[in-house]
C-alpha cells in the first residue's frame, strides 16, 4: 500500500472549512499527550484550557479584551499575506503605534485639555504603525530588501524604543522608578462598554474592522487586486495592477491597524505605557490570519479561539500549575497543523495498492 | 548496445503497448472517453487532435503522471499499472515534453543526470551521454550551462536524455513547435534512424505535413473521443483536418479591409534591455499594422518574442512614448490599463498563470482584463452579474466547453481556456 497526494481538480470548499477544525482537533489530541507527559490528567487539563473560561462572564469578557487586538492585527496581515506580502513584523507595528498615540497622552498628562485627545491618539496610533511597517515595505520595493527579514527585526528596534521612553523622558515622576509612564488621564482612556469587567469600545472597533475587510475583499477591485497579485503575479501585471504599490498599500494599512490596537490596548485595558503591553499579540495574529483562512469572519472566530488559549493558560498555571509557556507551544503546533491541513483543499490523500514488481525481459 | 532486446520485426502485429478504453475523468467532464489505442514497434503512430481533444490527457497517462479513471494498459500483453514516471522509465517508456524540465544554471551533463534513476557514476554516465549523442548525430557539449543553449540544442538534450534509457517507446509531444525547418529535418533524420531500430514512436504534432511525412499511423482524437486510426500517407492534409475538427474547414476569406487613416499599431524603432540576465535584448524593430490585417511575427521561440509581448501590452514600458503607438496615441510609456483603454487586448502565450489566474473562476479572470475598459467596477465596487454575463457571453459565441458555469480557470482544458481569453 501506498500514500499518495493527489491534485484536485478544482479547490474542495468543504476541506476548506473543515481543514482548521480538523487542525484544531490533531492540536489537541497532541497536547493531551504533552499533558500526560507532563504528569498532568489530560482531560482536567482540556477542561481548565477550554471549557472553564467559557463558564464565568468575567473570562468571557477578557476573551473579548483579549481578542480585539488580535483580531484587528489579523486582519491586516491577512491582506498582506492574501497578497503574498509576509508582514512578520505586526508587534513592532503593535509597539510604535502604542508609543506614537501614548505621546499625546503623556504630554497633556493632568491639564485637561478635552475630548479631541482619545480620538487624535487612536489617529497617531495608526499613524505611528503605519509609518514603522513602511519601513519594511519601502525598503523592498526600492531595495528589494527581504520583507520578512526586516519588518521581524525591527520587532526588536520598536521595543527597545519603548523601553528606552518608558525608563527614560516618558518615566512617570511619582512611579517610584518603576518603567512606566503616568497613568492616562480619563479623557486619555478608551472607555468601558459596560460598569464592570474591561471589555471597551475597542471590541467594537474590531468588528467594524472585520466588516470593512470583508467588503473590500469580497466585493471591491481593491480587494480583486489583492487576491490576484498573490494568486498568480505574472496575470496580475497583465491585468495591469502594480505589485510595487501593493505591497506599500497593504504593508500600510496592516501597520496602521497594527498600531491602532496598540494604543487601544494601552489606552484602553492597560491604561499606561510599560514594557510588556503585548504578551506577544503581533505574532500570535499570524496564527489568527492562517487559521481563520485569511477570511476576515474566520479571522474573528479564529481571534476568539486563541484568546480563549491566552486566558485559559492562565487559569491552568494558576490552578493545575502547568507552565504558561505550554500555551505558546500550544499555538506553535496549531499553527503547523493549520498549514499541513491546508494542503488537503488543493490535494486528496488516496491509498494506492503497489503493483507486483513484475520484470520484462532485459533492456 | 542499443538495440533493444525485443527487436521485433514489424510485421510480427503484437503491439508493444495496448490502450484499452482508457477514459479519465475531471469531476463530470470526460477528457478521455473509452480510448484505444495500440503502439507497435518499428512504426511512428501519429496522435492528432485539436487543442483540448484529450492528447496530452491519453499520453500522460501512458508515462505514468496520471491516472486513469478506467481502461486498461498492456505492455507487451501483460497488464500494465503504472505509478509514476519512473516506473514508466524502468519499463522502457520514455517522453520528451514539448516545455522542456531543464535547470538553466546547470551543465548538460548535470542535467542528464539529474533526469536518470540508474547509479552508474557521474564520469561513466557523461562518457555514456557523448557516445549516444555521437551515434545519433546529436551533438552537445556536457559541459555547457543550458542557458546558453539555443532552443534546438535544449531539445536535443531532453532527447539524448530519453534515448540514454534505451527506451522501447519513446513519446514526442509536439516535438517540432520550437524548431527551425532545418533542426526538424535533422529531428527527422533520427526519428527514422530509431524507427529502424525497432523503437515504437508516438508523435504528437498539429502539422499534418509532418505526419504524412514521418508516420506510418495516426490516431484522431476529437473531444476526448477517438474519432479514427489511418494511414496518413494515404489521406490528404484536408481530409486529416476534417477529421479533427469535425466539419468541413472552409476557407477563411478576409473580409475587406476597412480604411483606417492611422495603423492601428506602430512601432517606431523600439529598443528594450532585458531584464532578467537570460532574456533577449530587442533591437531597432519597427513594425506597422493597419486596420483588418492580420500581422505574424515569425521566428524560433525564445529569440524575442516573449519581450516583444511585454512590450506591446505594457508590462514593460519602451524608453520613449513614441517607441508605441496604438490608434494614433503615443503609448510607449502608457500603462496595461491605459493600452487597453486605447482599445488593444492582449492574448499572452501563456494561459495559465499570465493571462489567467489558475486558481480563480472564470468571472474573476474576466475581470482581470475588463476592469477598465468595459464596465465591470463602479466607484471601486465589483458589478459581479456584469462579470457572470462576459463569461456566459463568451461561452456561447466560442463555443467554451467547461463542466459547470464558473469554474475554476485551471479546470479547463488548455484549448478551451484559450478559447475564453480570446473571447474575453
Amino acid at each position: 500500500m501506498q500514500l499518495v497526494l493527489e491534485r484536485r481538480a478544482e479547490r474542495s470548499t468543504k476541506i476548506a472549512i473543515l481543514s482548521p477544525l480538523l487542525a484544531i482537533a490533531l492540536t489537541l489530541v497532541t497536547m493531551s499527550i504533552l499533558f500526560a507527559i507532563l504528569g498532568k490528567n489530560p482531560a482536567m487539563a482540556l477542561y481548565v484550557y477550554f471549557i472553564e473560561p467559557l463558564t464565568d462572564s468575567f473570562t468571557l469578557m477578557e476573551i473579548a479584551v483579549k481578542a480585539t487586538p488580535l483580531v484587528m492585527i489579523a486582519i491586516g496581515l491577512s491582506l498582506c499575506y492574501l497578497a503574498n506580502v509576509w508582514n512578520i513584523g505586526a508587534e513592532g507595528q503593535f509597539i510604535m503605534g502604542a508609543v506614537c498615540g501614548s505621546y499625546l497622552a503623556v504630554v497633556t498628562n493632568g491639564t485637561d485639555p478635552g475630548p479631541w485627545v482619545l480620538p487624535a491618539m487612536l489617529l497617531m496610533g495608526a499613524l505611528g504603525g503605519a509609518l514603522w511597517a513602511m519601513i519594511p515595505a519601502l525598503c523592498k520595493v526600492r531595495y528589494g530588501a527581504n520583507e520578512i527579514l526586516t519588518s521581524l527585526m525591527l520587532v526588536y528596534v520598536a521595543d527597545l524604543i519603548m523601553d528606552y521612553l518608558v525608563r527614560g523622558p516618558w518615566r512617570d515622576p511619582q512611579g517610584m522608578n518603576f518603567p512606566t509612564t503616568a497613568s492616562f488621564d480619563p479623557v486619555a482612556t478608551v472607555p468601558t462598554l459596560f460598569e464592570t469587567g474591561r471589555i471597551h469600545w475597542g471590541a467594537l472597533v474590531a468588528l467594524i474592522v472585520v466588516a470593512l475587510a470583508a467588503v473590500m475583499l469580497g466585493r471591491t477591485i481593491k480587494g480583486f487586486e489583492i487576491r490576484v497579485v498573490g494568486a498568480a503575479p505574472r496575470a496580475a501585471a497583465f491585468a495591469g495592477f502594480n505589485s510595487k504599490r501593493l505591497v506599500l498599500f497593504t504593508f500600510a494599512v496592516s501597520g496602521a491597524l497594527a498600531g491602532l490596537a496598540g494604543i487601544i490596548e494601552v489606552a484602553g485595558p492597560v491604561g499606561v505605557l510599560q514594557p510588556g503591553i503585548s504578551p506577544g499579540y503581533g505574532f500570535t495574529a499570524i496564527i489568527v490570519a492562517f487559521l481563520g483562512r485569511l477570511n476576515p469572519v474566520g479571522i474573528l472566530i479564529a481571534g476568539l479561539f486563541l484568546a480563549l488559549t491566552f486566558i485559559g493558560g492562565e487559569g491552568a498555571q494558576i490552578s493545575m500549575k502547568i507552565p504558561l509557556d505550554l500555551t505558546k507551544v500550544f499555538q506553535g503546533i496549531l499553527l503547523f497543523y493549520v498549514l499541513a491541513c491546508d494542503s488537503l483543499i488543493l490535494y486528496r490523500i488516496r491509498l494506492i495498492a503497489s503493483p507486483k514488481k513484475a520484470i520484462h525481459g532485459t533492456a | 548496445m542499443l538495440n533493444p532486446a525485443s527487436a521485433s520485426s514489424p510485421s510480427a502485429r503484437a503491439p508493444l503497448l495496448q490502450a484499452i478504453a482508457m477514459t479519465k475523468r475531471y469531476g463530470s467532464f470526460a477528457a478521455n472517453d473509452s480510448i484505444d489505442l495500440d503502439l507497435y514497434a518499428g512504426e511512428i503512430h501519429a496522435l492528432l487532435g485539436e487543442n483540448g481533444a484529450g492528447k496530452s490527457t491519453l499520453v500522460k497517462t501512458m508515462y505514468g503522471l496520471i491516472q486513469p479513471s478506467a481502461g486498461e494498459l498492456r505492455w507487451m500483453g501483460e497488464k500494465l499499472e503504472l505509478t509514476g514516471p519512473s516506473d514508466a522509465r524502468a519499463k522502457g517508456i520514455a517522453m520528451v515534453f514539448q516545455h522542456f524540465s531543464l535547470f538553466d544554471n546547470l551543465t548538460v551533463a548535470e542535467n542528464v543526470a539529474l533526469g536518470l534513476d540508474g547509479v552508474e557514476s557521474f564520469a561513466a554516465m557523461s562518457a555514456r551521454l557523448a557516445q549516444v549523442s555521437r551515434d545519433y548525430g546529436l551533438p552537445l557539449d556536457p559541459n555547457r550551462e543550458v542557458w546558453r543553449l539555443s532552443v534546438g540544442e535544449r531539445q536535443r538534450i531532453e532527447i539524448v536524455r530519453a534515448l540514454m534509457q534505451n527506451p522501447k517507446l519513446l513519446i514526442l509531444d509536439e516535438p517540432t513547435a520550437v524548431l527551425t525547418p532545418q533542426e526538424a529535418d535533422q529531428l527527422f533524420t533520427v526519428l527514422f534512424r530509431l524507427k529502424s531500430e525497432g523503437r515504437a514512436l508516438l508523435y504528437i504534432s498539429h502539422k499534418l505535413d509532418e505526419v504524412k511525412r514521418l508516420c506510418d499511423t495516426a490516431t484522431i482524437l476529437r473531444g476526448g473521443k477517438k474519432i479514427s486510426t489511418c494511414d496518413p500517407r494515404k489521406e490528404t492534409a484536408a481530409s486529416l483536418a476534417r477529421m479533427m475538427v469535425g466539419a468541413e474547414i472552409g476557407e477563411v476569406k478576409a473580409t475587406s479591409a476597412r480604411a483606417t487613416t492611422v495603423p492601428r499599431l506602430l512601432i517606431n524603432d523600439l529598443s528594450l534591455e532585458p531584464d532578467d540576465p537570460h532574456g533577449v535584448h530587442l533591437k531597432g524593430i519597427s513594425i506597422e499594422v493597419q486596420g483588418g490585417e492580420i500581422l505574424g511575427i515569425a521566428g524560433v521561440a525564445g529569440n524575442g518574442q516573449d519581450e516583444l509581448f511585454s512590450a506591446l501590452s505594457g508590462e514593460r514600458l519602451a524608453p520613449h512614448e513614441d517607441n508605441v503607438i496604438i490608434d494614433g496615441h503615443a503609448a510607449g510609456h502608457l500603462s496595461v490599463t491605459d493600452r487597453r483603454k486605447l482599445g488593444a487586448a492582449f492574448v499572452p502565450e501563456e494561459r495559465l498563470g499570465h493571462g489567467t489566474a489558475p486558481r480563480m473562476k472564470l468571472s474573476e479572470n474576466a475581470l482581470l482584463t475588463g476592469h477598465a475598459a468595459s464596465h465591470m467596477v463602479h466607484r471601486g465596487f465589483v458589478d459581479k452579474p456584469k462579470t457572470l454575463e462576459t463569461v456566459d457571453k463568451t461561452t456561447k459565441t466560442f463555443d467554451v466547453r467547461k463542466a459547470k458555469r464558473d469554474p475554476e480557470a485551471v479546470s479547463l482544458s488548455g484549448g478551451n481556456l484559450q478559447k475564453f481569453i480570446v473571447g474575453r
